[in-house]
């Protein structure tokens, strides 16, 4: 049951072979038992899971059904959940219990789904290795001697353990699919606005996107279905109408147009990397695809330009964080200011300091031009370079990140070396597009390769399907670290 | 002094008539309980995001609008960063490169002139909280209620050369912005607030060096402010000293303006485009919606009492201080005729203002109906009253004696005395009992006749129609 896709646990619970209880306590047990090994998890609730779960079952029993109904899944501590701690990964928040549901939170309670647990997370999501949570390093369940990727890499660890048969992630910069890569299994960040940020605590506001963790895309389309929609509290959520990301997923892709950017395929890749992208875009050679070279001349600068517009954001973000109305606040301090700079100085750690400094002098008088706006005219290159790019191909593909997980510290002193783990992902949140990971296969020393799939604006569907086909035909997707055995 | 040229500019903070605040769904009442009328999104709780409120914009083109400014087709909300307790979010959403309003003026009276003050921008933005200083031994209290209340930032050119003129526009926009009820005008709760930059220079010189007083909340307070900076200034420079750019406060209790900061520790706000908030996109069509729900304007509703009721500037523009006043005027002459619009103008500003301002009442509220009144006006115009006893009658209806004006005069027996015979009989009693004015009259002692008159009037208890006792006293003097 553990192995089960989010599909067949929706079929059991429907064909009332298992309940929603006791599937709960199957992955409380899971959690209870390799946690303390992977720190995938923040808080468990025992209780809270639970009541939810025998809520599910009595609106079963009272005739309801539904894809998600008693169905479990965890949450990146970043969505707020009423009565959970919801830390953020930072001491700042190590005190704060919600009152309030982010809408994800709340849209999939609406749906029956059961919450196991809050995950653990890089802090604020400020990182690719989950090593800068308040809450210590994530181990991969792969190996547990390196890291599981971030910033969703609680997420991420759980559902490649199975402590979870799916998680939400959030995606500033590839945080839900440089994770997916390197544990092993399907992600997906949607398009800019399709999912609500409405209780998604703030990062970088035009960047952050919540989307699903899962086994498959065939779950992933799943989880989606529930996450996305219309906000209203959300003023950069879009007013699109209501779909089925699962539609197409059984469409054959031959036909297919796969855009092969040549600047994903230069040097800086790991070679076992891309052996095993190679052999993926064979088989979907075989699938019935072709592939073309297409070009993102500016995807060089989307390093540099996300560099000045997350920190830029996030510094403004963080703001609220000053220990006047919840969270972390000094035990002992002088005057104001005093108590601003002691709580912020004990409740962030070293790497959000470092991006609210960047962000705050970038957007200081005088450097606002030179730093935040030339970013901002880059980031319009990029999605240039991404619709020009598309008129020759239905969707780009190239590896999720340029090597599959190092080991733990390895880059922890070395920001720059951190933040190129995330080169071919940020150019796809600049643009706003939706972008995945699929496993495609493992690298000499065992560990996943993720297989980056970007689709056009709302392609979700389409990419959905064409992860589908690729999953049908391969089983990389399937396989499992020993842990979860 | 007169060798020194005064220049200020002034900012003002409106805020807006709108049930709910501006980018979250609490209410904007004042007077709750600490805290009672603030949500998730006001106190910037983590996660929560704005959603900008319709009817903030609505006000935005509403007075855009009533100043002949441009509404910009698209404005941007930024962040403005700075710490402060009761600033939630740790910035203040605002707009700054790109307002919703651009130009516009307002013509303003001062004296017999006329004057024409350019605005150079309104943005809408949001208000902070309140950081309470009393009562909580040591520490300060922090109340939220008014944070994310709605403003409308109104920034003038630098174009008034005296506290005077800043008052006038003060007031002439306080007028407006009720009149086109975006804003209640309470000063007292601070729903307007002037912030005034202050410079001197000698006259042609380049602008001085400016300071600005702020959160000034009366128009006395304006002006007592105003007037002790241009004194500070002038000395200053006088002195040989030089002005500084700096915050100010006013201290009522001294009437002194002090630094709160100098320009040296101003903020750097940091702006940006708030990620949160898509650009604010305004159609033609819209603007065309809310400007035909907008009342007819004060400096047109002059223009029209001018010319309909051949009215005085001067009495125009009293008339139309507020929408209520206007209303009330017009509906009074509906009823009482056009001719009699002049008298109607003297009531309304005399003694209706009058008795209003001593009770603290709107004209709203007044005892005494525009159709009350009107009737008190025919009884003069058809003499069967004078003016005199008019004001009796008026005392009457506002006190609630008698429905109308007829039943009052009714009532009291208050119908002039016109019947020449009977005033004649009157007249000759008064003279026979006033020998001595009368001599004296003839002595050449014009007051003595003044007197008389006073004594005739007297006798019928104010009834005698005035200008009948003079002309009959006159005849019967000179026979």
């Amino acid at each position: 049951m553990i192995h089960a896709s989010l599909k067949d646990l929706s079929a059991a619970l429907a064909a009332k072979k298992v309940s929603a209880v006791e599937l709960a306590t199957l992955f409380l047990d899971r959690i209870e038992k390799l946690n303390p090994t992977l720190n995938a998890f923040v808080s468990v609730d025992r209780d809270k899971t639970l009541a939810m779960a025998r809520d599910a079952d009595a609106r079963r029993a009272a005739g309801e059904t539904g894809p998600l109904l008693g169905v479990p899944l965890a949450h990146k501590d970043i969505f707020c959940a009423e009565g959970w701690l919801t830390t953020c990964g930072s001491r700042m928040l190590s005190n704060f219990v919600s009152p309030y549901d982010a809408t994800v939170v709340r849209n999939f309670k609406q749906a029956g789904a059961v919450t196991l647990g809050k995950c653990n997370m890089d802090e604020f999501a400020m990182g690719s290795s989950n090593e800068t949570s308040f809450y210590g390093a994530v181990k991969n369940p792969w190996d547990t001697a390196r890291v599981p990727g971030g910033s969703s890499g609680g997420s991420a660890a759980a559902v490649a353990a199975r402590l979870a048969p799916a998680a939400t992630g959030t995606d500033t910069g590839g945080s839900i699919r440089q994770p997916a890569a390197l544990c092993g299994f399907t992600g997906l960040k949607p398009t800019y606005g399709v999912v609500s940020r409405y209780g998604m605590i703030a990062f970088a506001s035009s960047l952050d996107q919540g989307g699903p963790m899962a086994r498959s895309a065939e779950d992933c389309a799943l989880m989606l279905n529930a996450m996305a929609g219309f906000d209203e509290r959300d003023s950069t959520s879009l007013e699109r109408p209501v779909e089925d990301y699962a539609r197409d997923l059984d469409q054959p892709l031959a036909g297919l147009r796969i855009g092969l950017p040549k600047e994903f395929f230069g040097a800086g890749m790991d070679e076992d990397v891309r052996a095993a992208v190679e052999a993926a875009l064979a088989e979907y050679r075989k699938l019935g695809a072709t592939t073309v070279e297409v070009s993102l001349p500016n995807s060089g600068l989307s390093v540099p330009a996300y560099y000045v517009i997350a920190p830029a954001e996030a510094s403004s973000n963080l703001s609220r964080f000053d220990g006047v109305r919840y969270g972390h606040r000094a035990a002992e301090y002088g005057d104001l200011n005093d108590m601003y700079s002691k709580s912020r100085a004990q409740g962030f750690g070293d790497e959000v300091k470092r991006r609210i400094l960047v962000g705050t002098y970038v957007l200081s008088h005088g450097y606002y031009d030179a730093y935040y706006l030339q970013a901002q005219k880059v980031r319009r290159l990029i999605a240039d370079d991404f619709a020009a790019a598309f008129k020759d191909c239905d969707v780009i593909m190239g590896p999720t990140s340029p090597s599959t997980a190092f080991r733990l510290g390895e880059k922890a002193a070395d920001p720059v070396q951190m933040y190129l783990s995330d080169i071919y992902t940020i150019a796809v949140n600049l643009a706003g597009l939706p972008g995945m990971s699929v496993p495609c296969g493992f690298d000499r020393q065992g560990l996943p390769v993720g297989l980056q799939i970007v689709g056009g604006w709302f392609a979700e569907a389409k990419m959905l399907n064409v992860a589908h086909q690729y999953q049908r035909a391969t089983d990389w997707h399937l396989r499992r670290p020993a842990l979860a055995e | 002094m007169s060798q020194w040229e005064v220049v200020i500019g002034l900012e003002t903070h409106v805020q807006l008539q709108t049930q709910s605040k501006i980018f979250s769904g609490a209410s904007t009442a004042f007077g709750a309980a600490p805290n009672a009328q603030a949500c998730a999104v006001d106190i910037a709780l983590p996660g929560v995001l704005p959603v900008l409120n319709r009817e903030a914009v609505v006000c935005a083109i509403r007075f855009g609008l009533a100043v002949g400014a441009e509404i910009a087709p698209r404005s941007v909300f930024a962040r403005k960063n700075y710490f402060y307790p009761d600033l939630p979010k740790g910035y203040q959403i605002s707009q700054f490169e790109i307002p919703v309003v651009s130009g516009g003026g307002l013509t303003i009276q001062v004296g017999e002139t006329e004057k024409y003050v350019h605005l150079t921008r309104a943005h809408l933005e949001e208000d902070a909280g309140k950081s309470l200083h009393e009562d909580f031994h040591g520490k300060s209290g922090i109340d939220l209620n008014r944070a994310g209340t709605p403003l409308l930032e109104i920034v003038t050119e630098p174009d008034m050369r005296s506290a005077a003129e800043a008052v006038a526009y003060a007031k002439a926009l306080h007028a407006l912005v009720q009149w086109i009820g975006i804003c209640d005008g309470n000063m007292q709760e601070g729903s307007f607030r002037c912030d005034a930059n202050v410079s001197v220079r000698r006259p042609g010189a380049p602008l001085g060096t400016r300071r600005e007083i702020k959160n000034l909340n009366s128009f006395r307070f304006l002006q007592q402010a105003i007037e002790y900076e241009i004194k500070w200034q002038i000395e200053t420079i006088e002195d040989g000293g030089k002005i500084q750019q700096a915050t100010v406060l006013f201290d009522p209790d001294t009437g002194e303006t002090r630094a709160m900061r100098s320009k040296e520790d101003a903020h750097d706000y940091r702006y940006f485009p708030d990620p949160d908030l898509l650009p604010l996109e305004i159609k033609p069509d819209w603007i065309a919606a809310v400007k035909a729900g907008l009342p007819e304007l004060p400096a047109a509703m002059k223009a029209r009492f001018e010319a309909d009721y051949g009215l005085s500037a001067y009495d125009a523009g009293g008339l139309t201080a507020t929408r209520g006043t206007a209303k009330y005027f017009e509906d009074c002459v509906a009823i009482a005729g056009k001719e009699s619009a002049k008298p109607c103008a003297n009531w309304v500003m005399g003694e209706v203002a009058a008795r209003l301002n001593k009770e603290g009442l709107e004209i709203s509220a007044a005892p005494v109906s525009p159709a009350q009144l009107a009737g008190v006006v025919k009884r003069i115009a058809d003499n069967t009253i004078s003016n005199k006893i008019a004001k009796d009658v008026f005392e009457a209806l506002w006190s609630g004696e008698g429905k109308d004006a007829d039943a009052v005069i009714e009532a009291k027996g208050l119908k002039q005395i016109t019947d020449t015979g009977a005033i004649e009989k009157i007249i000759d009693e008064v003279l026979a009992a006033n020998p001595k004015s009368v001599e004296e009259f003839r002595a050449g002692k014009d007051k003595a006749f003044n007197a008389l008159v006073g004594q005739a009037m007297k006798a019928t208890k104010g009834k005698a129609n005035p200008q009948q006792v003079n002309e009959l006293l006159k005849k019967k003097l000179a026979g």
